[in-house]
């Protein structure tokens, strides 16, 4: 069933009764040519890939929650390209350009909607830092411009520009950046998988990889073994866990994210505003919310929920910001586990078994990288080689010390990138 | 959550500065080799569930020490100074 203007039209004049479920429900077969464990927005997005552009459709993706549950459903939605580094500002990019025909792609409606992003800086260190970073956007063809106050006090007229603790002294704007419906983007590849005839297997949980002389031979799970060519991981916060089965140790500590969202307001903030130094951002959902976040808990957990004393800092910065937002109430707040790297910067390779391969590490940024990681992994699995975007994304860069990339200099502790 | 410092008694997690798995405390000597020096820098179990790590109380006494704790429900079960730890290797 393919979505169009035309379609709703005639649903909506005949009762909405043509509707079909978005994707089927199979039982898993005894064997696939690729197992993907995972079936969050990289899982899908991976699933998708290897269907659409490789013509791998002899596939399942293993969840073992429902498709979605993870942090593709539980994020605040940024999508953006500002990277500086060389390896992540090639791959950022490309993911951007995936997500512009993302909705043409998936004939499905993700709501991505390109309404920039402003990175406030607060010193003059600050901006020579947004200015170099600018550059960098630029050299790899993305968009960025420098805003001095003037300019920001037209397009946000709501900030504290004056405050005595961090006046605010410009911002860097992101054109191309902005949000989409995060569901959404889970949906839409769930279903444009299903479409080319991958198996979406729910309540499947993996609890076992088995390995034969070096080569991966399939999986143990709660729905009884399955065999596979190949096998990738894509289980974000829970990727340790998973690779444990195959006898590996990852560069990863695993970290609780909070969030936020406040009633329903009317319209109020059109961009994204980020505020470095509040170690805060925030956005205005479709719906209204103000959904903003911070700082990571900073202590390793897997308890999908936050402590007081962050979602205290963060509603601090939120109040020094922009004052307006202390009427406003705050409807909930969740947690999410986060795959920190190491270096703070993705991994997506093949590992010492033939046939498993890993995309991990996405810290606290994985959304944005939905489109470009499945891709990038689907060209891997598919071809064993990298993608060219994605050469840099390697596992032995920790052991060799060669081609770390840590964005912000803060060295080899997963708590601080 | 809240700390049980060994010295200062249990205290607000606020006054503590968090390093990160307690392997910190096995540095392994600077001719031991890449594979040692990345599992000592970068490599983590990172498994769910019962969980050492090393935190300093920076706003009170001062001391490195390894806090026991659950990962997924957040409870603390005890806490020992570093130094003791790297003493008696326990």
């Amino acid at each position: 069933m393919r979505f169009s203007g035309l379609r709703v039209l005639k649903e909506g004049l005949t009762g909405n009764k043509g509707w079909t479920p978005h994707w089927r429900n199979p039982e898993p077969k005894a064997e696939y040519d690729v197992i993907i464990i995972g079936g969050g927005g990289h899982g899908l997005a991976t699933a998708h890939y290897l269907a659409s552009v490789h013509g791998i459709t002899n596939v399942a993706v293993l969840e073992k929650g429902y498709l979605g549950g993870g942090n593709v459903g539980r994020n605040t939605t940024i999508v953006r390209a500002n990277y500086g580094l060389p390896g992540n500002s090639e791959f950022y990019s490309h993911s951007l350009k995936l997500w512009e025909g993302l909705e043409e792609d998936l004939n499905y409606n993700v709501m991505h909607s390109q309404r920039g992003i402003i990175n406030l800086f607060n010193s003059d260190g600050s901006r020579d830092a947004a200015a170099r970073r600018g550059n960098q956007m630029a050299s790899q063809g993305d968009d960025a411009q420098l805003l001095d106050t003037a300019a920001l006090r037209k397009m946000l007229p709501y900030l504290d520009f004056d405050q005595t603790r961090f006046p605010i002294y410009g911002g860097l704007y992101h054109p191309r950046g902005g949000t989409a419906r995060h569901d959404a983007v889970a949906w839409g590849f769930a279903r444009a998988a299903d479409q080319r005839g991958v198996d979406l297997i729910q309540q499947c949980e993996v609890t076992g990889i088995d390995v034969v002389d070096g080569v991966v031979k399939g999986v143990q799970t709660t729905r009884g073994p399955i065999r596979a060519k190949k096998i990738g991981i894509t289980a974000a916060g829970r990727s340790s866990e998973v690779a444990a089965m195959a006898g590996m140790r990852l560069p990863i500590e695993s970290h609780v994210l909070q969030a936020f969202v406040t009633e329903g307001l009317k319209p109020m903030i059109d961009t994204v505003i980020t505020y470095e130094a509040g170690h805060f951002y925030i956005s205005q959902s479709d719906k209204g919310g103000l959904v903003f976040g911070g700082s990571l808990d900073l202590y390793s957990s897997y308890a999908s929920r936050g402590n007081l004393p962050m979602a205290e800092h963060v509603i601090e910065s939120a109040c020094t910001l922009m004052p307006a937002i202390t009427k406003a109430k705050v409807l909930r707040s969740w947690g999410g586990i986060m795959d920190m790297s190491a270096d703070g910067s993705p991994i997506i390779d093949k590992t010492h078994v033939d046939g498993l391969y890993v995309n991990c590490g996405w810290c606290y940024g994985g959304f944005k990288a939905t489109p470009g990681s499945g891709h990038v992994f689907a060209h891997l699995m598919a071809t064993d080689y990298p993608h060219p975007v994605a050469t840099k994304h390697r596992l032995d860069r920790f052991r060799t010390g060669v081609g770390i990339m840590d964005e912000e200099a803060s060295g080899s502790q997963h708590n601080l990138h | 959550m809240r700390l049980p410092c060994p010295i200062c008694g249990e205290r607000d997690i606020r006054e503590f500065y968090y390093q990160g798995a307690d392997v910190a405390l096995n540095r392994p000597a600077p001719d031991a080799g890449d594979d040692a020096w990345q599992d000592y820098v970068y490599l983590r179990d990172n498994q769910p569930g019962e969980h050492r790590d090393l935190w300093q109380h920076e706003s009170g006494c001062g001391s490195w020490i390894v806090v026991s704790r659950n990962t997924v429900t957040h409870e603390v079960s005890g806490a020992k100074l570093a130094k003791e730890i790297k003493r008696t290797k326990a």
